[in-house]
Formats: structure tokens, sequence, C-alpha cells
């Protein structure tokens, strides 16, 4: 694996491959020394041109469990544009010596474009970009979710999919890339997956989308579904009003105690984080025990190891090129 | 011994075995006892096979040795994964790790020994005793190999060998286990 750009170009081998990955590396955080030397000298960089702090923390901790050294590069404040500026930056970053760039970008695309230039070597990890995709978050979801199916059938989750898992993925559709990366990776690990959200929070060309599509939120809780997925309202990505208010927003998508009633004992309930407590989640069902917030927090951590693991260890690094 | 029985005919690529099922059996019984003798009856004792063959080879010992002292000791066994610390990470298609198992007692202040299926660089050995060191710090740490095939090129011995194997460097040794591979033989091809 050289790059990780979206979920839609990995195959089935290769994301059960770094899920199985992860899971020996979520040994480590069990340990008294949670260090790994593996990536011992090489330097990754966390370009960060849009705010994050989950994101950004999680990708730092992996680098940093795994031995490598982590520089912090965060756009924030700075007049930087698309285009001319990230090349620029970027030949700064290969003039510094990266070996792995770490990329949020609000333009949908930017890790693309940094990959498939020579403006840079190193490989390329997509932390999210624009609309597009956030592979490491549907990598983590389906761990979280891998994790949760084998305990409940009381086997090993290494070398399995999600084969005949229902999952749920409720809300802001059209400005999430968690739920673009979650339905093709969900998809192509055997999951179905049902969109429910608003007609205005669902975006053009949706029903070419390997999936169901659902309006009434009831209606999809009662098939009795094995994770139910929140998503965050993104307000600052909304320019125009998608509903009338906040309140019918939260009445008639959002998860409170009566829907959680609903669900069968073993669902589970994801949101990748940072909730709206009291819009899209009730906080009954964010600190409920079917919740695995935490559970998704810790597995980022093992995923983005096993990520940065996979594409600096192994002969595809620079001789390849 | 069985060694030579197909050598230089026609069936060169189905490899010479060098040891049989029986005498697998016998090289652990006899490091089994090894390991009593030296560990006065398997007191303070940690096996930890080394993925994936050495796992195999550390539960049957552990078997041997549960026998011999009467006594269950399935809480002494464990795997420990090297891939994070080898010296070729970078040089060979990136691995996927096997799990690390740390009996619950711990490893602090016990002996532990190390079982894998074949020794030669030693480079393995060595990976896995700076992955011991991050998991805590045994009193005294010994290797138990079925195969030692000499051209080491680190300054590593075991303490315990099934059969020292004199080969050459273009040779490959295979240890087949019925766990994994149906048969229990060595073969070199």
């Amino acid at each position: 694996m050289r790059h990780l750009l979206d979920t839609v170009n990995l195959s089935r081998e290769d994301a059960i491959r770094i899920l199985d990955v992860a899971e020996t590396m979520g040994d480590v955080a069990g340990r008294e020394v949670k260090k790994l030397p593996a990536l011992r000298g090489r330097t990754v960089v966390n370009l960060f041109f849009e705010d994050s702090t989950r994101t950004r923390i999680s990708f730092e901790a992996a680098a940093k469990r795994l031995s490598a050294d982590v520089i912090n590069f965060s756009a924030k404040g700075s007049s930087v544009s698309k285009g001319e500026s990230l090349k620029d930056t970027a030949q700064t970053l290969q003039a510094m010596g990266a070996d792995a760039v770490v990329i949020r970008h609000p333009a949908s695309g930017a890790a693309q474009r940094l990959a498939r230039t020579d403006w840079i070597d190193a490989a390329v990890v997509n932390a999210g970009d624009g609309t597009h995709a956030h592979p490491t978050q549907a990598l983590l979801d389906a761990l979280t979710l891998r994790r949760e199916l084998a305990a409940r059938d009381g086997v090993s989750p290494t070398g399995r999919g999600l084969d005949g898992a229902r999952v749920v993925i409720v809300g802001d559709v059209v400005h999430s890339r968690v739920a673009r990366s979650d339905v093709w990776l969900m998809h192509r690990l055997g999951a179905r997956v049902t969109l429910v959200a608003p007609p205005t929070l669902l975006p053009v060309g949706v029903e070419s989308w390997p999936c169901d599509v659902e309006l009434d939120l009831d209606r999809a809780l009662a098939a009795g579904p094995d994770a139910v997925m929140m998503l965050r309202v993104q307000a600052e990505r909304m320019q125009s009003s998608f509903f009338p208010s906040v309140a019918e927003y939260s009445r008639r998508w959002g998860l409170d105690a009566p829907r959680l009633a609903v669900l069968p004992p073993q669902s589970i309930v994801m949101h990748p984080g940072p909730m709206n407590r009291g819009l899209e989640i009730s906080a009954a069902a964010a600190d409920s025990p079917r919740s695995r917030v935490l559970a998704q927090v810790a597995n980022g951590v093992s995923v983005r190891m096993a990520v940065l693991y996979l594409v600096l260890s192994g002969a595809n690094t620079p001789e390849g090129a | 011994m069985s060694q030579n029985t197909g050598a230089s005919t026609p069936e060169e690529e189905r490899g010479r075995e060098v040891l049989t099922a029986a005498e697998i059996d016998r090289a652990l019984t006899r490091i089994a006892h090894e390991i009593v003798e030296n560990t006065k009856g398997a007191q303070d004792l940690v096996l930890l096979g080394i993925p994936t063959r050495g796992v195999h080879l550390a539960a049957r010992l552990a078997d041997k040795l549960a026998q011999i002292t009467s006594r269950p000791v399935d809480h002494l066994l464990g795997s420990l994964d090297v891939t994070m610390y080898r010296d070729d990470l970078r040089h060979q298609a990136a691995r996927t790790p096997a799990p690390t198992v740390v009996p619950a007692a711990g490893i602090d202040a016990r002996t532990v020994v190390l079982v894998d299926d074949v020794l030669y660089s030693g480079r393995t050995i060595r990976a896995a005793l700076d992955a011991l060191n991050d998991l805590g710090r045994p009193s005294v740490v010994r290797l138990a190999v079925l195969v030692d095939r000499g051209h080491r090129e680190l300054p590593i011995r075991a303490d315990h060998v099934g059969k020292n194997l004199p080969t050459a460097k273009g040779e490959s040794v295979h240890v087949e286990l019925t766990e994994m591979d149906g048969v229990d033989r060595v073969v070199i091809r």
C-alpha cells in the first residue's frame, strides 16, 4: 500500500488486512511501554488545513506509538489557498525529508492531488478532504463494528469482513465525508448500509451509491440494525438552511431515549464525534451502554497505527519509485 | 536417522526429509526435560512461542511439561510477535503482525523460554529480545529451537536445540507441523 486516499478504491483484501494489523496494534495500548520501534527514524507530517483536534491527536498518538518523529503543520490563520500554495507546502515538506504526509484539507481531492503529482515522494494519508473522503474514520468504524460482531458470535475478528451486518447511518449525509467513506467500505466488507436523512441533506446522485436510502428514521430503526451511526450536523458547512429548525431536526432525525428503546438489545450506537448533544444525539443515547463512541476513539489510534505502518514499511516506499 | 534418503534423486523439489514426525516428538520431549531440569521443575517459567510455528511448538512443549511435572502449565504459555522489532522492515514487503499474548502473571522476574522453529541468522531472536524488553524484565531468557541450521549473523546461540542441521546458505529449511501443514516433518529444499 503506497497511499491511503479513499475507501472507494480500497479492495476488500486490503481493508481486512488494515483491520487485522490494527487489531494487533491495539494490544500496545494496554502495555506498560506503549511504543513499538517499527517507524523509528521516519518522519510523519500532520498537514492540517482545517480545524481538527481529535483526528490530529489520533494520528499524532499513532505515529508516536510507532516511534516516528511527528511534525504538526497547521495552516489555521494563514491565508493558504488551494493549488500553487499546496504545491509550495508540499515541496517544503519534501525538502525537510517527510516520509509520510497526513493531510486534512477543506477542498475535496487535495490528498489525491498530493499523491498523484510529483511534488512530493512521501506516502500520503487522507485525513479528510472536503466532502469527499475520510478513510481512516471509516476503517475505525468498521473495526469497532467488526469486533462487536465477532464478540457476539464468540469468534476472533481477525480475517473477517462485516458480512451480513446491517448499518444505519443517520443525518447530514450531504456534507459528510465520513458517510461517503463508510458506505463504500462497509459495502465492500459485506454490510448492508441504509442512509437516513431529510431529503435536503441527501446528496445528488445518492441513488447510485451501494446503499439503501430511507427518509423515516423510525422505519429504519424498526428493521433492527446491528449499528446506528449518527452523523454530526455540520453547522459550519451550512451556508443555507437545510431544515426548518433545530427542534424539528432533533424530533425527526435525532436519536433520543424512546428511539434507543426500540433497538434490539445487541445493537450499538456510534458517532464520529464531536457530538452535538441534544441535536442529532441525546445525552441518554450518547451515555448509554450501547454507545461505542469511546471505543471508536481508541480504535482510531489502532487503525492509524496500522495505516502508517503499512504505507511506511515494506519495499513499496521510496526505492519502488 | 533418515537423512539422505532421497538425496540427489529426481525428487529434488519435494525436498529431503531430515526429521520425521517421531524424531520431532522425541526432540521436543528431550527439550522439555532439559527445561524442567534447568528451571528446577518448571518453576516461574514462561514459554513464549514466536509466530507462527514457534507458537505451536511452544504449545506442544507446554503439554509435555504438564506431563513431566504433573501440573497444568497452560497459564505459562504465550506468544511473542517480533514483526515490529525486525531490522528489515524497510526492505521487505510489509508483514502482517501476529498477536502477542503474555500470560496474566507477566514475565517480570521469571524464566522466559523463547520457542522458535528454525534458528538461522539470529535476527528474529535479536528482535524478540527487544520485544521482551518492552514487556517486562525476566530474570533469565532462554532459547529453544527445533532446528539450528547455522549461518549466524549475530552473536546469538540456542540453549535447547532439537537438531543441529548443517546446511548450505542456498538451501531452505521447512518445518511442517500438523497444526498448519497437516504433517509433522522437517524438509530441506
